[in-house]
This record gives structure tokens, sequence and C-alpha cells, in this order.
């Protein structure tokens, strides 16, 4: 009699489960939660790393301290969760996380079959190579026959195979699950090159253990438009994500810094007034308070700022803007307006 | 009716549903229909979440184009092929490392395992530390350890180091030549088969023979003949049809010939040795069961000591042995799938990851995934079980 006691209390159970709402319900979760569960990398300077501390930062963490300070006005109230290539999407499906923010790129089929959606791009990408400076190699396409370290789970496997059959040339991939551990093989002449996001490769290479000797091939193969990620289904988190992004885009081009915030109070600018939630639409059609963007900038910072504090020059990384600068300053970053 | 009870008095029969075995039969009916509609209900629960989601299902990605590569296949394979065929190459690559893991772990469990009861101080010593150590470290900083201790002293491909010019070692693998078969191998093929099938009825006759007359026979030297000789012999019939592939370096890796791969031989060094370790206990644990009067009455025989292990304790230590042995071929099976962390392209590394992770169809892979590590243990099992009910059948 007692098995049948069992089996009818699970049967139970998964009748609740059955009935998750779905909607709305992550905005809800997090509040009631207390903190943001972010996906962000297991260690990549300059996007997401932590230091010794346990202190998150880089341009990804940026984005989900963004979303917290939107939401909780306190862009401290974040708990990470550091994942490879291979676990992020599986994390963000089972509702592990509330969003990821780790270096991933917007692609058709993660769109479209994946059950994802992409908030925005943070970081326009692509891919690239790093060699050692002895292999005395200039460009990718005299990489013929060499082997290459790559991480598992990557639009770079699918793209190093694609240059590589268009071009009529072969390689070797040797494919590891962590970076940590696609470093350490290369360091140890396993593979010729290590290939990835460009950008990905200046942080990578001050884990070598000897950083001059690694030098970055001018090629780029691939377009890698990087950007937070939150789980279909749930479209109001979703706007809550890409519109404080958004927030930082409209905040650089309107000059509105951490540093000068508190005097923009009394622009008389409207597009600032509108930003700063002291007139128009403010945080009511996200389900926010008025000062969500204000929140953003005062705690995080302005897109500009966030970049130059983790990968420009502010940083070890000294990445330049190029394709990352706004879009009335040469560059691809542009945020629809708010109003 | 009820004049028949009166005439033959037996106790009442219980009514139909009170007998206890129409009762557990229909409890357990209940019990297997609770289950069937518990698994059919989470099917369906998690269709419906996953549609509901924008998750694709169904297996149809199976014949979509893979387009990645992968390090090591046994089967051809390009990023032209299908996602099904990194299916095949995982689970090859999983039953390669699985089944060399289970034959070297065997060898080094025996010896060590014999060793530790040896009455020489030293090999005894010997075995109990190789036992003790690796027995007690986990398993996958032991494949690390091997990985990283193997890459890291090795040359570049430039500066290999040359064996009879015929064998390379570098960073990047073994490489040694690989056979090319030309016109008339299969012969040599059809001679070995016959060889290995008259070595069989050759140990057959000697064993009769020795029962019915007591006359040993060098069976092992006849089968060694047999096998090695008579291919041997229509190979040099046949003018030796093999020629060698050999391999050359070329501007970043060597070209040509056959490689192993130093993933492979990391994962394979560090399983075997840390499954080696059980082994040997189990079998100490075996010998050890043998009443030690078996021992002396061997002796008393005039057995010398090396036919008394071999005739006479470890075919009862066998019995005690073969379950314990199952369960670490069983443990060995599963730990080959650490390989992904050394990036040895297993199942788990190339289908449970790569493929996963690019098609995002995670419960149909995971689902393949297990059935494979499922139909793997349960051969093992099968098998292991079998054997085990021969060797029990011997006992007179
Ligand atoms: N943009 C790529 C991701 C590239 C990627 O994951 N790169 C590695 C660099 S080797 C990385 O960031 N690893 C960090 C980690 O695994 O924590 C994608 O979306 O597939």
């Amino acid at each position: 009699m007692k098995k049948i006691h069992v089996i009818a209390s699970a049967v139970a159970l998964t009748a609740v489960m059955s009935s998750n709402a779905f909607a709305g319900a992550t905005l809800d979760g997090v509040k009631k939660k207390g903190f943001v569960q972010c996906g962000v990398s297991t260690g990549l300077p300059g996007f997401s790393s932590a230091d010794e501390k346990g202190n998150w930062s880089g341009l990804d963490v940026d984005v989900c301290r963004a979303v917290a300070a939107a939401v909780f006005g306190d862009a401290g109230k974040v708990k990470y969760t550091p994942l490879t290539a291979k676990e992020r999407f599986t994390a963000l499906q089972s509702g592990e996380i509330d969003m990821l923010s780790r270096n991933t790129t917007w692609t058709l089929t993660r769109d479209s079959s994946l059950g994802l959606n992409f908030a925005g791009v943070n970081y326009y990408d692509g891919q690239g190579f790093m060699v050692t400076k002895k292999l005395g190699v200039k460009s990718a396409l005299e990489l013929d026959g060499a082997s290459f370290c790559i991480q598992a789970g990557t639009t770079t496997e699918l793209n190093l195979a694609d240059y590589f059959r268009a071009n009529d040339m072969s390689y070797t991939p040797v494919t590891f699950d962590s970076s940590d551990e696609t470093v350490k093989a290369f360091d140890s002449g396993r593979c010729d090159a290590l290939t990835s996001d460009q950008s990905q490769l200046y942080a990578l290479r001050i884990k070598l253990g000897n950083p001059d000797g690694a030098l970055v091939l001018p090629e780029v193969i691939s377009k890698e438009p990087l950007g937070p990620v939150t789980a279909q289904g749930d479209e109001e988190w979703y706007k809550i994500v890409r519109w404080s992004l958004f927030a930082m885009l409209n905040a650089e081009e309107l000059g509105v810094s951490s540093a000068n915030v508190e005097q923009m109070m009394s622009s008389s600018d409207p597009n600032i007034r509108r930003l700063l939630g002291q007139e128009g639409i403010k945080g009511g059609g996200l389900g926010l308070a008025d000062d969500w963007a204000t929140n953003i900038i005062k705690q995080v910072g302005n897109y500009g700022e966030a970049f130059e504090r983790n990968v420009g020059q502010g940083s070890a990384l000294k990445i330049a803007r190029g394709q990352n600068a706004l879009w009335n300053k040469g560059g691809l970053q542009y945020a629809p307006p708010i109003r | 009716m009820a004049d028949e009870q009166r005439v033959v008095p037996e106790p009442a029969k219980a009514a139909f549903w009170r007998r206890p075995a129409v009762r557990s039969l229909f409890f357990q009916m209940l019990l297997i229909a609770g289950i069937v509609f518990f698994g059919y209900t989470i099917f369906q629960n998690t269709l419906h979440n996953m549609q509901q989601r924008g998750i694709s299902t169904g297996f149809g990605f199976l014949n979509s184009e893979a387009g990645f590569g992968i390090l090591m296949t046994l089967i051809p394979f390009d990023e032209t092929y299908t996602y099904g065929r990194t299916f095949l190459v995982g689970l090859l690559n999983t039953l390669l490392v699985a089944s060399l893991g289970i034959i070297f772990a065997t060898i080094i469990g025996f010896i060590m395992g014999v060793s530790r009861l040896s009455r020489n101080w030293i090999i005894s010593r010997l075995a109990t530390v190789y036992i003790e150590v690796f027995r007690n470290i986990p398993l996958l900083l032991q494949i690390m350890f091997w990985y990283f201790a193997v890459l890291r002293p090795l040359p570049g491909p430039r500066q290999s180091m040359i064996f009879n010019d015929t064998l390379f070692l570098n960073n990047r693998g073994l490489y040694m030549p690989s056979p090319i078969y030309e016109q008339g191998f299969w012969l040599v093929v059809v001679a070995l088969l016959v060889a290995i099938a008259a070595a069989v009825l050759v140990a057959r006759w000697a064993h009769q023979r020795q029962e019915a007359t007591g006359q040993p026979f060098h069976t092992v030297y006849a089968a060694i003949g047999l096998v090695l000789g008579l291919p041997l012999l229509t190979f040099l019939m046949m003018g030796s049809p093999l020629s060698w592939d050999m391999p050359v370096l070329q501007r970043f890796n060597m070209g040509g010939g056959m490689v192993v791969i130093p993933e492979l031989a990391a994962l394979l060094v560090a399983l075997s040795i840390y499954t080696g370790t059980f082994i040997a206990e189990a079998v100490r644990s075996g010998i050890l069961a043998v009443s030690h009067g078996q021992t002396e009455a061997a002796h008393a025989l005039g057995l010398r000591p090396g036919p008394t292990l071999r005739l006479v304790i470890i075919p009862q230590a066998l019995r005690v042995i073969i379950p314990q042995l199952t369960s670490q071929y069983l443990n060995l099976t599963k730990n080959s799938s650490l390989a992904t962390a050394i990036g040895y392209p297993d199942l788990v590394a190339v289908f449970a990851g790569t493929t996963l992770n690019q098609t995002g169809q995670a419960v149909e892979v995971i689902a393949m995934t297990m059935a494979v590590y499922l139909a793997i243990s349960l051969s093992i099992s099968l098998f292991m079980n079998w054997y085990n009910k021969r060797i029990q059948l011997v006992e007179r």
C-alpha cells in the first residue's frame, strides 16, 4: 500500500509541474529572490572574471549589474553562475539562471530553435587566430595542415570548419570543454594556434605563460555579434534586459555618465529628461521604477565608461572602440531612442 | 454444489479477490500501470513545455550536416557528414578506449593483485604502494596529470624523437606507419582464421588426450606456431601484398601514417592504472578466499608454486573475482566519459557535447547517450554473468 501512496504523490507532483505559468514569471521570481541570477563565463578577463575575493567584473558582468540596477535600484543584487560554452544554453532553458551574459554569438539557429531570445549586442566581434611568434606565420591562409585548440559548443568550431573548407585547406581540431584547458593545451604546444573571438584572444593571451610570445593574426573570419540572452516565453523580462543595455548606449550618446548624472538631473534637454525619468513614459512600460535608467548610469555607468574600464584603455586589454564605437562616431553601436 | 461440500469437507475457498496470488498480481499490475503512466506524463509534459518555449524537438537533426571537425575518427568523417555520424564517431571512440582500458586494467590488476601476496618483500610492498596511491587519488586529477605530464616534456613536431626512421614521437602524438593492403591480402586473413580454428582443435585434442592418458602436450607452442606460421607462409607465397604509408613531417604536423593521440594515451593510462588498483584488490581477496589447504594439498601432490597458482588457486579464486571484475569493467566504461576534460573525442565530448550544443536538442541527445551507456553496461554484465555461470558449473 505504501508503494501506491508514493506513486500517487509522484503523479500529483507532475501534474503541478505541468501547470507552470510562464510569461512575466521571471521578474516576479527575481523580485521574490531579491537578486538576478546571471550566467557568465568561467573566467575571461575584461568580459567576465572574478578576482581572488570572488567579485565579478567585466563588460558582460556590467549588463547583469545594469539589469539589477534597473530592477532593484542596486547593481550589487546579482549572483553569478560561471558556465562553459557547452553548459550555457541548458542553464537558461532549465531556468537555472535568469539571464545569460557570456560572450554569446547571436545566430539564426540559436534564436530560432533553442528557445532563446537575444536582447541586443553589447560587443561586435569576429573570430581570429592566435599563434606563437616562433611559428613564423603572418596570415591565417598559411595555416594549412595546422592544429587548432578550440572550445566545445561554440560558433568557433563551426567557423573554423567553414573557413578551411572554403579555402580548401586541412586542419586538426583539438576540442576542450573549458577555456582553461584550451589555453593550457595551447601553452604546452598541443596546437599550433588558438582560435576564438578576437576579443577573447586578447583576454586569453594574458593567461599564457609568456603573453609576449603570442601573436594575434590580422584575419577576422566571421561575424560574432555578442549579446545578453533570455529564455523565450517571457517577453516582459526580455524587454527589461534589452532596454537596460539600450539605456547604457543612450546615456553615452547623450553624454550622461556616472560622473555627471547628478548635474544632468537639471538638464533641460528633453532627451536627457526622458532618459532620467523626469518626463515621458519613464519606467512604466517596463514595469520598473521611474529612475530605472538613472540607477543604471549612476551605479554601472554608460556603455563607453563600461567599455573603457573593462576592455579599453583603462584595462589590461587595451582594445580600441573600433566597431563598438557609437553609430555617430563611426561604429555600429546604435540603440533605439527612449521616448 | 452444496451437497458435494458436505460430502468432502474441505476448507471454504477464499473469495476470488481475497486470494493472495490474485491480490499480488493485481497490485503489481497497478504498480506497473502507475509507472507507465508516470513516465508517459513526464514525457508529454516535457514535449509540451519545450514546444511552448520554442525549443525544437524530434530526431530530424540527425540527418543535417554537422559542420564541425573531430580530432580522431575511426571511420571517415569531416564537417560535411551528419550529426548522426558524429554519434557513431563518438560511440566508436568510447568503445575503443573502454575495451583497451579493460584489457590493460585486467592485466595490471592481476599482476599487482598476485604481487601483493608475493613472499618477496619488495614486490609485495611495491604492489601495496601502487594500490594505495592510485586508488585514493581522484580519477579526474589523474587524467589531467597524465595528460599534461605526457604533453609538456614532448618536443614539437619539428623536433620529433625518431626511432628507427619509422616511429615519430612528439606532442601531437605517436606516429607510425599505417598498412596499405594490396591485392591478395584477404588470403592472409583467411589463413589467420584457419590457423585460429586449427589451434582450437589442437587444444581440444590435447586436453582430451591428457584426460585419457595423462600425457601433457605443449599446446601453447603449437598454437603460437600455427597462428603465426600459417598466415606468414601465405603472406610470403602471395608475394608480400602489403606496403606501408610512412609518416612524414609537413609544415606544422606529421602527415600520413597512423597516430596515437596524446589524449587517448593519457586517458588510457589513467583509466587502466586507476581501475587496475581495484582489480588488484579483487584478485587478492579472491585468492585469499581459497583455503590454504588447497595450496598444501597441491604441494603435497608435487605441484610447483607456479602451476599451483595457475591450476588450483586461480580457477577457484575466479568465482570470487568475477563479480567484482564485472563492476570494475562497468566503472571503467562509465569513467571513460571523463575524456571530455582533456579533449579526447568520446561519445560524451562529441555527441553529448558539441552536437548537443550546436543543435540544442538536449533531451534527444542525452536520451541517446544514456541508452548507449546502458546498452554497453548491460552487455558487459550479461557477458560476465554468462562467464561466471560457466566457471561456477565446473565446480564438482
Ligand atoms: N562567441 C562564441 C563563444 C566563444 C567562447 O565561448 N569562447 C571561449 C574562448 S576559448 C570562452 O569565452 N570561454 C570562456 C569560458 O568557457 O568560461 C559563441 O557564442 O559560441
